[in-house]
């Protein structure tokens, strides 16, 4: 019975997962067919990596989306975690109308936010794709990294940094030393979150940019004009980074597992 | 002191200002303005009261509802099986069911689009087996089927950090005292997770109800949602459309938040209620 | 630690990247144009033979190109819209009058394409590409003549009936179908068109984009709506599908002209003239026609491109089929009237 039972779980969890990678899997294996097709198998080719590498749309898309992703997670960890420094020590209520307008970008569907910022550069008059997405990423990601940041500073005390400012430490300093080294943790979190959530954003760029496209909007942009098997070299590629990069991180520290299982929730929550 | 801490906060709070509030506010504005400016009511009656809008509004409920309901069903067995695993087991597995996630999403809807294909595998498999093809692309249940992949995992997130969590004793008391494997389940196990199963649905049903590249990529056009029609409006409509585009906007913004209370009212319910229960 | 460091060495890794790309102080051309509706080997020739840079970007349809083209703060400096969104732009002064000093190779360009309609002395324009819209389809799956729009509307061929995604042209058919004009402002014509368009919707396999192209190819449906110069490209000996054809109903089509236009807020109007320029001589000009498929004004790169392609009627159809065909124009604000229909019908579920 109890042998039965533990098949039964092990069958349906097995078919979940073929549910959630056979797609993957099969880009993967066609993106080695040596012709177009994506029914049948012709024979083995790299020929759709040489052609991906050498496409410089796709790879001026594929630098677009690092560069925007690693300097809008970078600013924002920055202006977020003295934001969240500064949010703490406020008083109850203009700390709680803050946090509630920051929650905004999380609540907000990316659509409503994508949108408004179309509108928003529009009147602004803010020229440049390339500007309009990383403001349009920082934004977004910022609130992201105030809440990773907060619950570490509520655990740490602040006592150590009156204490250091007692003993003559300039804030600056108190904070480098004292207060940042605490909440390290949260400040990295965020930052990987930040990262992961510009990586992936669609439609947020879709509505806010203009004449430069990240690789969401790539593939947005190839998806309505039919197949092209470039797209799943593009797609084993990505889905062997994402891997690797997990793997290395969930290897690293079994413990951390719970921080990045609240990290999950919270990207999760951002509405797609 | 107190007030040096705080200006670190200012240069966040400017941002906020231009970059968060001012385009909501943008939104309310457009959305309560005529298309020749002004403050009126119009673009609002108009979005309410179009006879597509509130059709293609209603179709975009049902099928979020839907995908959600389906998700739940698949997702809760998984989250249960898992929360009931070893540890080490279970942590793996874990992370097996969330990295697609990370992968790209319209790199997860293009799997499907050429999974369904005509040519795809799917056919390829049909025709192996004598079957004539089908079609599978471009119909509702492709929509359908696009959603709940791509959402599925947000169910079965925070269903399992809740079932994690619970007490295995209450199980095992319950059991003890006579109840069944199922009455187990139904008197101890599902109320405790009551407030997964909502955040669960909630994370699901507010993406599912604002998309807008899955139906395009996955129905062929054929089967229009709220998301498809606001980015109708912008896209290709213009400048001359943001009136009824924000209102349109505006009113999904509204739904989303009215559905969130309603879960965040039903979580606390059931939090009383739980505790009662048991 | 060990993280930080890794997120340290990727981003100066990147930031490499990213330097090496925006490191040249070259003037770049920002281009706004359809997919698929350039050999984009020449974007590269033309950087290597002026130094100019082109940063390419496409879309899906004219409605799409015209919306980017009437905002404040448009980025573009050439694009290559449809002759009704070329009316529409003069009428809206959007539009730079272009230098024809700096285009002598407009003396290649055949006199049928000069000085039309919607652009009158091509003051605002010059020609690229032109054609017309018909029905592709499978000669193993469709075993009636397609002669007329109605073939589309048979119901033997349910799910197996692809049509475009854009007002104009699925409006179009069905206006032409009707025998109406394709620029009619009577709202009855409209209406039904609409009807006719609801009732065809449930033996409509899609709407489509480009991706009408892939999946006729592939024999994913046996009659769509395409361009001229998509019928060639899915017609293509070695790419594309032996078993497709081309027909232009009887009773005439929409005959299209699409053009090369500089927004009038472009401030690199030199180098976008280099540009057009560039694609108007005659060998670019043929190997960007026979590469995307589409028919070229260019009388001297037709020449080049041989009978194979002069003789062809879906590429050069005769001047009979044209004579009977339409060309759009700009409807002014009554286009909302099309706008609430096609929404109506795209929106239309049993």
């Amino acid at each position: 019975m109890k042998k039965l039972r533990s098949f039964f779980r092990g069958t349906y969890l097995g078919l979940m997962l073929i549910f959630l990678y056979a797609p993957i899997l099969v880009l993967m294996v066609f993106s080695f067919n040596g012709s177009k097709s994506m029914g049948r198998w012709t024979g083995f080719s790299f020929r759709w990596y040489e052609a991906l590498f050498r496409d410089t749309t796709i790879m001026d898309a594929l630098m677009v989306t690092l560069s925007v992703a690693l300097i809008s997670a970078l600013v924002a960890t920055v202006i977020g975690t003295f934001a969240a420094i500064g949010i703490h020590s406020m008083k109850k209520g203009p700390r709680g109308v803050v946090e509630n307008i920051s929650r905004l970008p999380m609540v907000n569907p990316d659509l409503v936010t994508g949108i408004s910022f179309m509108m928003l550069f529009a009147m602004l008059g803010i020229k440049g794709g390339y500007t309009r997405m990383l403001i349009a990423h920082i934004t977004f990601n910022i609130p992201y990294v105030i809440f990773s940041v907060m619950p570490k500073l509520r655990q740490s005390s602040n006592l150590l940094y009156e204490a250091a400012m007692d003993l003559g430490c300039p804030p600056m300093m108190a904070l480098r030393k004292v207060v940042i080294p605490d909440i390290m943790p949260g400040i990295i979190s965020g930052f990987v979150l930040a990262f992961t959530l510009s990586l992936d954003d669609f439609v947020v760029s879709w509505f806010a940019t203009d004449g430069i496209q990240n690789l969401s909007i790539y593939i947005y942009g190839i998806a309505r004009r039919g197949i092209s098997p470039k797209i799943n070299a593009l797609c084993t590629l990505m889905f062997i980074a994402v891997v690797t990069l997990l793997t290395f991180v969930n290897v690293r520290s079994i413990k951390e597992e719970r921080e990045q299982e609240q990290a999950q929730k919270r990207l999760a929550r951002r509405t797609k | 002191m107190k007030l040096k801490r705080q200006a670190f906060s200012y240069p966040y709070i400017v941002w906020m200002l231009i970059f968060i509030l001012a385009p909501m506010v943008l939104i309310v504005y457009f959305a309560f303005s005529s298309a020749e400016g002004g403050l009126s009511l119009d673009s609002i009656i108009t979005a309410l009261t179009n006879e597509i809008y509130m059709k293609v509004l209603a179709r975009s409920v049902w099928i979020a509802l839907k995908a959600t309901v389906i998700c739940l069903l698949l997702g809760y067995p998984i989250a249960y099986i898992l929360s009931t695993m070893k540890k080490r087991t279970a942590a793996i597995l874990y992370v097996l069911f969330i990295v697609p996630m990370w992968m790209n999403f319209l790199l997860r809807t293009y799997a499907w689009q050429v999974l369904l294909d005509s040519n795809g595998i799917f056919n390829s498999i049909l025709s192996l087996l004598g079957l004539p093809a089908q079609q599978f692309l471009y119909t509702e249940g492709a929509v359908m089927l696009g959603t709940v992949y791509n959402f599925l995992p947000f169910m079965v997130l925070p269903i399992y950090s809740v079932l994690v969590k619970l007490d295995r004793s209450l199980v095992e008391a319950a059991a003890d005292l006579g109840a069944n494997p199922v009455l187990c389940f139904i008197k101890v196990v599902l109320p405790q997770s009551v407030p997964g199963i909502i955040s669960g649905i909630t994370m699901v049903f507010i993406p599912a109800i604002t998309t807008f590249a899955i139906s395009r990529l996955l129905g062929g056009g054929k089967f229009l949602l709220y998301g498809d029609l606001i980015e109708n409006q912008f896209i290709t409509l213009g400048q001359s459309a943001w009136p009824v585009g924000s209102a349109l906007s505006f009113i999904l913004l509204v739904l989303v938040l009215i559905s969130m209370a309603i879960m965040r009212r039903a979580e606390h319910d059931a939090g009383e209620q739980g505790g009662m229960l048991w | 630690m060990k993280k930080i460091a890794i997120v340290l060495v990727l981003s100066m890794l990147i930031c490499c990247f990213a330097g090496c790309g925006a490191s040249s102080d070259a003037v770049t051309l920002n281009v706004l144009n359809w997919g698929d509706y350039i050999d984009e080997e020449l974007l590269s020739q033309f950087t290597e033979e002026t130094g100019i840079r082109i940063n390419y970007t496409t879309l899906a349809n004219n409605e799409e190109m015209l919306v980017k083209l009437q905002q404040e703060d448009c980025i573009y400096d050439l694009c290559f819209p449809s002759d009704y969104i070329i009316e529409r732009l003069i009428s809206m002064d959007l539009l730079y009058e272009i230098n024809k000093d700096n285009i002598p190779n407009l003396q290649y360009i055949d006199d049928r394409f000069l000085d039309l309609s919607f652009d009158p002395g091509n003051k605002y324009s010059i020609p690229y590409m032109w054609g017309t819209v018909g029905i592709l389809y499978n000669t193993t799956m469709v075993d009636d003549p397609v002669d007329s729009w109605d073939i589309l509307w048979n119901e033997k061929y349910a799910g197996q009936i692809l049509m475009y995604n854009s007002i104009r042209d699925s409006m179009g058919v069905a206006l032409m179908k009707l025998g109406h004009s394709l620029n009619t402002r009577d709202e009855a014509h409209i209406l039904a068109a609409e009807e006719a368009l609801i009732a065809q919707k449930p033996i409509v396999q899609a709407y489509l984009g480009d991706d009408i192209k892939d999946r006729m190819i592939g024999g994913g449906g046996a009659l769509a709506i395409v361009y001229s110069g998509d019928a060639m490209w899915c017609m293509d000996e070695i790419e594309g599908n032996p078993d497709l054809a081309y027909a232009v109903p009887e009773s005439g089509s929409n005959l299209w002209f699409d053009n090369i236009i500089i927004p009038k807020s472009s401030t690199k109007t030199a180098e976008a003239e280099a540009f057009i320029n560039f694609l108007c001589d005659p060998e670019v000009a043929a190997q960007n026609a026979e590469y995307i498929g589409y028919s070229t004004p260019n009388a001297a790169a037709l020449e080049m491109m041989g009978a194979d392609y002069i003789e062809n009627e879906t590429y050069n159809p005769p001047q009979e089929l044209l004579d009977k065909c339409e060309i759009f124009h700009d409807l002014g604000d009554f286009i909302n009237v099309y706008n609430d229909s096609w929404m109506r019908v795209i929106s239309y579920a049993e």
